[in-house]
């Protein structure tokens, strides 16, 4: 039989809107789920976004050695530039070290005024990879000219940690929340189909293929999909944007660095669209099987 | 035509519905299909339909053997059949027109051949003027008329009845029967199945006894042997 677009369409919109209650139902409970999903999906995208900033900010330094000139100086950050993993380097005079230090702690006089003389110039390092901080620091330490390397582990590591345990728990609660929505989804749209297993049964009775009962139900969930991503992304950008500026705003929270909703709301779009008519059409032909068995 | 072979039926629960039922309906035949509950006349009418399947024997009806029909042509061969209910199976929220309508899309119905067919249907059922009715504004002798054309939309060869009485005063009863009887006289076979002893007596016509999942009778009237 010929795909009947124009019926289907008119069906699937007419009985979407001819099961008005249940049809809110469905779109109330998907519109909760994206935003759920949505939220903590972009919660995570932000602490990835914070955390690379942090991580690109990780330096190690690499003290010269006083007796070296000039030139033995630039020769040392052009080795060090050469080691693998190492992303930038920065050079740092003594000067600039003493006004870095005396800014630091100008709150104590007796850090203020200091000889210059007392400082070494430096390079900042900055690498790739956190993970093989260790092995860069021990490269640093062989490059002749470098008297000392002052590089804390720990902070590498406790990135390492944050970065993996923030990646588990984002994965196993998103996968959680996804299961936990399908099947909460799927279930309204069985409600909706369930009142409506007589007029499944008659189509069935009268020699209606499986596939032409089928379709209308697949359009009805692409539009109840489809409507549910669109509220759901309006009131995400509004939940967002809200958050994002009380963030700003307050005294205690305002170093955190929130990725404007402006720059990531094209793939949001995509995604909660995606999403949405996957979860409408998947949860009608979920909901229809167990009625086509006749 | 119908043909059953030394029909069995055995339910998943162990119920023995049908134990080697053989029969033949021929093309234009009018049958009544009588016995107590369990004697088997729903699964023949299950099996008919191509709602179960046989466990043995061979069923053949319009050309399609029961025994290995693909899944795929149980479709086609609902379309040969029109089913009728006791409890009428119209849906609520469609008009008379609408309930038509639906059954005729579902076979993929041209819109010009359904705006043709139904006011002829509608006509032939004796509820001409009532297209635009929703099913609760009718009594139950209309919904059962209604049902009927529904049945008779896809110009189906057989009509399978099943009780088709069974929610109607006696009066409502002989005129759908009569109705049922005036199809047949157009050509389609008809099997109804009823309880209805007087009933069945008004109209000479054939009639078979289902006990036990066995036949017990077959010929005119109601009490046959």
């Amino acid at each position: 039989m010929k795909h009947n677009f124009t019926y289907f369409f008119s069906e699937g919109v007419g009985n979407m809107f001819s099961h008005g209650f249940m049809s809110f139902a469905a779109i109330g409970i998907t519109v909760a789920c994206l935003v759920v999903m949505g939220t903590f999906s972009l919660v995570a995208y932000n602490a990835e976004v914070q955390l690379e900033t942090l991580e690109s900010e990780y330096e190690i330094l690499a003290f010269v050695d006083e007796t070296c000139d000039d030139a033995r100086t630039q020769q040392v950050g052009r080795a060090l530039s050469k080691i693998a993993n190492v992303k930038d380097v920065e050079f740092i005079t003594k000067e600039q070290a003493t006004e870095n230090f005396e800014k630091k702690y100008e709150n104590d006089y007796m850090l203020q005024d200091l000889d210059a003389e007392i400082f070494r110039d430096r390079y900042a390092v900055f690498v790739s990879d956190l993970n093989a901080v260790n092995q860069t620091a021990e490269a640093i330490r062989g490059v002749e000219g470098v008297a000392k390397v002052r590089v804390d582990e720990d902070i590498a590591g406790g990135f390492i940690t944050l970065r993996n345990v923030a990646g588990i728990v984002c994965i196993a609660l998103i996968a959680i929340l996804l299961v936990v929505s399908v099947f909460i989804i799927s279930n309204t749209i069985k409600l909706t189909t369930f009142d409506r297993r007589d007029e499944i049964a008659i189509m069935k009775m009268v020699g209606a293929t499986d596939g032409f009962i089928r379709w209308p139900f697949v359009y009805e969930g692409f539009f109840l999909g489809l409507i549910s991503a669109v509220v759901a992304f309006l009131l995400q950008w509004l939940l967002y944007a809200s958050v994002a500026k009380s963030l700003t705003m307050s005294d205690t929270m305002q170093l955190l660095k929130i990725v404007p909703f402006e720059t990531i709301w094209q793939p949001v779009m995509v995604i909660f669209g995606a999403a949405g008519i996957l979860i409408g059409i998947g949860g009608s032909l979920t909901a229809i099987r167990k009625f086509l068995r006749v | 035509m119908i043909r059953l072979t030394d029909v069995q039926k055995e339910y998943d629960n162990g119920t023995l519905a049908l134990r080697g039922i053989s029969l033949t309906i021929e093309d234009g035949e009018f049958v009544f299909l009588v016995g107590p509950s369990g004697s088997g006349k729903s699964t023949i009418i299950k099996l008919l339909t191509g709602e179960v399947m046989p466990t043995k024997g061979r069923i053949m009806i319009n050309g399609f053997s029961m025994t290995n029909i693909a899944e795929r042509q149980i479709p086609l061969l609902r379309r040969s059949i029109g089913v009728i209910f006791q409890d009428f199976r119209l849906i609520e929220k469609k008009t008379v027109y609408e309930n038509l309508s639906f059954a005729m899309r579902a076979v993929g119905a041209k819109a010009r051949e359904i705006k043709k067919r139904i006011p002829y249907v509608l006509e032939l059922v004796g509820l001409d003027g009532k297209m635009d009715c929703y099913p609760a504004e009718l009594s139950g002798g209309e919904q059962q008329r209604v049902a009927i054309a529904r049945a008779l939309i896809n110009n189906p060869s057989t009509i399978i009845a099943d009780e088709p009485t069974g929610n109607l005063d006696p009066a409502r009863s002989f005129e759908i029967m009569t109705l049922l009887e005036r199809i047949n006289r157009l050509g389609t076979t008809l099997v109804v199945v009823t309880h209805e002893k007087d009933l069945v007596n008004q109209f000479q016509k054939r009639v078979i006894a289902l006990e036990q999942g066995r036949i017990t009778g077959d010929g005119i009237g109601y009490n046959v042997r």
